[in-house]
């Protein structure tokens, strides 16, 4: 299948090993890959914020890149909630409406689209190691995505996955509300990182590494080291 | 405030001019459902066996904390109530003048309360106890039905510290759908001022989310079943 | 009344309970105990899913035609004896009751659990005229003597410990020190025993208004609210115009539904509905009862059909009791009479946009409350949208114009690439001014560092893979 990547801005700046490993991971399983090197961001930010027109004007431009794909694969909960579920609500009523639904409808989250679209979760990965899972929220509730990360980690060989009490609780990443309410933002990452320990696990897994972002910059200020993963990551080990 | 009933009333009537979205994306085409009508699919399941509703209804009554006492006859009633009445050293009870509970109360030979249309509220709350009769029992729940009809108005339930409730074994009604239809069949056009789902005695959680029973109303709710 | 600076108000508060450690382990602790013990309950619906839609179906049915139920609850309540009135907002309203107490010569009033008297202040104007006004919902008490508002619409007291309860009742009841929750319990109950038999005037809210009987439904746990309604000799309910459910056995699944969502219990253990005052053959109750249906801005929501669903709710706390907001920073800090995820929502249609858009933004957007809701109420979008639709009506300045040149930049791949080259350029030195005034990323890196800059992007892998 030719599957177009959509890298969020975040992977490509801070964490580009998470957008290799999607791509050497979906090459191995002989997809073919192509990605619109124009994109930017998605316009989650100024769109949360408030500011839809700006929103818009970052999104027009995606859509177009965008229209003729067959798949799209987006490298992030958040982003894929972004052009999944909101493009459709921040285009309702514009010219656009009807693209922003076609695209919708060809968008998928990378774990989903492993297990939901291609029918995949063994990836003959090896990660002999404890693991934990933070779900992202937009993952975990506007695309309903729970599953899919669960089983890909099931699948790795020697993988000892160990769920957190608080493995729904919102890490207080946010987007911009980790800096407009830095204080709130913080509470919430020093109770999902607690919980993260309690279970002893040697990595903290998830499928949007923009909470991960979060909350690895608030554990190497407070010197907990736990690494985080993203998925991609882990089932390119072996 | 005439004027402000059609103030209101016209602003709901500007502000319904457009429609809501219909709630989970259902289908505008279908009829909506009602709560009234499809509660029972989807509220727990209650079995169709009467022994196992029964069986239901006590295991609901322990963790609630009532005691659910099953008598064998009428008298049989009479001989555990004065059983409680003694463990509790009662000194005083109030009932209603139907039969059931009158008779109960008046077989504990002590002085009794009567809530008639001109009781004393002052001489109610001296009670120790309060008996009433229901309208039914809910399985589902755990829950007493009564009425300010049947349970002998709205404070003879609730003031006393240990409310007695005195139910026939045909009383036993599965779920909260089937006690509102018969709720509909007995009063319908004649509602009684009060209507009242009890379910165990009164309790508070407000400190530190620690369960208190007895917080305002009754610490006790004792049901004798006779058949 | 609100306070003049909402926002700095909430600011302030946030930003301290947030770092307080014991408050968080104290709220993280009750909401443990609240999912605990909602879990069970709510799995044993046969199917808790629909049972939510159908709730949300009915109200919505009820909400898109409330003002036919109103005409049909006034019409039905009205030829049993109850007398209906309407308030378009807390002046009159607070004129409405202040003149039945006056008509008949009351001195004292007795209030079960009234949220709707929180909106409207009724406390604080009772007292300064002379009444004694008593809260008799435990947490409710308990939160008057200390001359604050309820914490949560629920759990009102829930913030506080046993021992802080002791020592507030020591002060002003002059009891003796106890740390068991039963004692200090039934301290409450003593006193307030008293004041239902004294009391002129019973006061209530309304959970639900059955439009079909003409009843108002009360749910609750301690009883006080049924005390207060059997007791004094007029009844006066106050009741915000959305609480409408069409049919009196639509109840069998709101009731259920309520307990579950609100406190974890199968159904809570007094669900009263009253249809009038003393009826002819009845032995006790007040000889008067008032219903006073209070609009106070529900209708600005209500014109609003996106939010509209936000009056469906029935004020069960769910949404506050899984928000992790409210969980770190507690009920105080909003500032409003209703907290967490709904507060959110409807405070600014209720008190203004403007002074209230910030707590829209004061939220990660999770999504918990939505999940969680009984009745379907789309509470997180709605923060979505109200932020969208504050700035529509005021652009900020400063960020208007951050969000413009964000959105330039974006747009243009070669200036994106130019800064990202930039970014990688200048982090070295960022370390210098890290934390200081001088920091751009202050609010980030106060309590979290920046992430270190690889030195090729994605964007520079992809280019060279190519070759």
């Amino acid at each position: 299948m030719k599957v177009t990547l959509f890298v969020p801005c975040f992977i490509d700046l801070v964490s580009p090993q998470v957008g290799v490993a999607m791509v050497n991971l979906l090459e191995k399983l002989g997809h073919t890959l192509e990605y619109p090197e124009k994109l930017t961001c998605c316009g989650q930010p100024p769109f949360n914020s408030g500011y839809w027109e700006e929103a818009r004007r970052v999104a027009r431009p995606v859509l177009e890149r965008l229209q003729n794909a067959e798949a799209v694969v987006i490298g992030s909960g958040s982003c894929g909630a972004m052009l999944k579920k909101f493009y459709p609500d921040l285009f309702a009523g514009q010219p656009e409406a009807e693209a922003a639904q076609a695209l919708s409808d060809k968008c998928w989250e990378f774990s989903e689209f492993l297990v939901n679209k291609l029918g995949v979760t063994s990836v003959g990965a090896k990660f002999p190691h404890r693991v934990t899972i933070h779900d992202g929220c937009h993952g975990l509730r506007e695309l309903n995505g729970k599953q899919p990360i669960r089983k890909l980690l099931q699948a790795v060989e020697g993988l000892e996955l160990v769920e957190m009490k608080e493995a729904e609780t919102c890490c207080g990443f946010g987007g911009t509300f980790a800096t407009k309410f830095p204080m709130i933002s913080t509470a919430m990452g020093e109770v999902k990182c607690a919980s993260a320990a309690e279970t002893c696990a040697e990595f903290m897994v998830s499928n949007d590494s923009s909470c991960l972002l979060h909350l690895r910059g608030l554990m190497d200020r407070t010197g907990q080291s736990l690494p985080t993963r993203h998925v991609a990551e882990i089932l390119m080990c072996s | 405030m005439n004027t402000e009933r059609e103030n209101i009333l016209g602003r709901i009537g500007e502000a319904l001019r457009l429609t809501a979205p219909q709630p989970g994306h259902r289908d505008p085409a279908e009829p909506l459902r009602t709560a009234a009508t499809a509660a029972r699919e989807w509220l727990p399941v209650v079995e169709e066996q009467t022994e196992s509703r029964w069986a239901l209804f006590a295991r609901k009554s322990v963790e609630l904390k009532t005691t659910l006492v099953l008598c064998d006859s009428p008298s049989d009633a009479t001989t555990k109530l004065l059983e409680i009445g003694r463990a509790e050293n009662w000194q005083r009870v109030a009932c209603h003048g139907k039969a059931a509970a009158a008779n109960l109360a008046a077989s504990l030979g002590l002085p009794t309360v009567n809530t008639t249309p001109s009781y004393n509220m002052a001489e109610l709350e001296s009670c120790d106890a309060g008996i009433t009769e229901c309208d039914a029992l809910v399985a589902q729940t755990g829950s007493v039905l009564l009425t300010s009809r049947s349970g002998g108005g709205r404070a003879l339930s609730v003031l006393p510290p240990h409310h007695i409730v005195i139910a026939r074994r045909d009383q036993l009604v599965p779920d909260l759908p089937a006690a509102y239809a018969q709720l509909h069949a007995t009063y319908g056009g004649r509602w009684p001022s009060l209507i009242a789902f009890i379910t165990g005695p009164s309790r508070t959680g407000d400190i530190e989310r620690i369960l208190v029973l007895g917080a305002h109303g009754p610490k006790k709710l004792t049901i004798l079943v006779v058949p | 009344m609100s306070s003049p600076l909402p926002l700095s108000q909430f600011k302030r508060d946030a930003t301290r309970l947030s770092a307080d450690l014991t408050h968080r382990e104290r709220l993280q602790t009750a909401m443990g105990k609240y999912q605990a013990s909602r879990q069970p309950q709510q799995a044993a619906f046969h199917d808790w899913q629909q049972a939510r839609q159908v709730a949300a179906e009915t109200k919505w049915d009820a909400l898109n035609h409330l003002d036919v139920y109103l005409k049909e609850f006034e019409k039905n309540a009205t030829a049993r004896g109850t007398r209906v009135h309407w308030a378009s907002n807390s002046e009159q309203a607070r004129e409405i009751i202040v003149d039945l107490l006056k008509k008949h010569g009351a001195k004292s009033v007795i209030k079960s659990k009234v949220m709707t008297s929180e909106e409207i202040h009724l406390n604080a104007l009772l007292e300064k005229l002379g009444y004694s006004v008593v809260e008799s919902d435990l947490g409710e008490y308990i939160q008057q003597l200390r001359g604050e508002g309820p914490y949560h619409f629920v759990f009102p007291c829930m913030h506080l410990s046993r021992a802080e309860i002791s020592d507030l009742f020591t002060e002003h009841l002059g009891t003796a020190t106890t740390h068991d929750p039963e004692e200090l319990t039934m301290i409450a109950r003593r006193v307030l025993r008293e004041k239902y038999i004294t009391a002129d005037v019973g006061f209530t809210g309304a959970n639900f208004i059955v439009a079909e009987t003409g009843m108002i439904s009360i749910t609750e746990n301690e009883g006080n609210a049924r005390l207060t309604a059997a007791l004094p000799r007029v009844m006066i309910s106050l009741v915000g115009i959305e609480k409408v459910v069409p049919r009196l056995a639509d109840l069998a699944l709101f009731l259920p539904m309520l307990a579950t969502a609100g406190t974890g219990q199968p159904l809570t253990c007094y669900n009263s509905m009253y249809g009038g005052p003393r009826q002819p053959d009845e032995c006790d109750g007040p000889e008067e009862w008032h219903v006073i249906l209070l609009d106070n801005h529900r209708t600005r929501l209500l014109a609003d059909p996106e939010q509209r669903d936000a009056l469906h709710c029935i004020r069960c706390g769910a949404c506050l009791n899984v928000c992790p907001i409210f969980k770190n920073i507690g009920g105080h800090s909003y500032g409003t009479t209703y907290q967490g995820p709904i507060g959110a929502v409807i405070t600014p249609h209720l008190r203004g946009v403007q002074d209230w858009k910030h707590l829209s933004s004061a939220s990660s957007l999770c999504g918990a409350c939505t999940e969680t809701c009984p009745v379907k109420i789309d509470l997180h979008h709605h923060l979505l949208q109200q932020r969208r639709n504050a700035v529509a009506q005021k652009r900020g300045g400063l960020e208007g114009l951050l969000w413009k040149a964000f959105a330039f930049c974006m747009n243009q791949p070669v200036i994106y690439r130019t800064m990202t080259k930039m970014g990688r350029w200048t982090r070295p030195l960022h370390r210098w001014i890290q934390g200081s005034w001088l920091d751009p990323a202050r609010a980030w890196t106060r309590t979290r560092e920046l992430p270190p800059l690889p030195a090729e992007t994605f964007k520079d892998f992809w280019r060279n893979r190519k070759g």
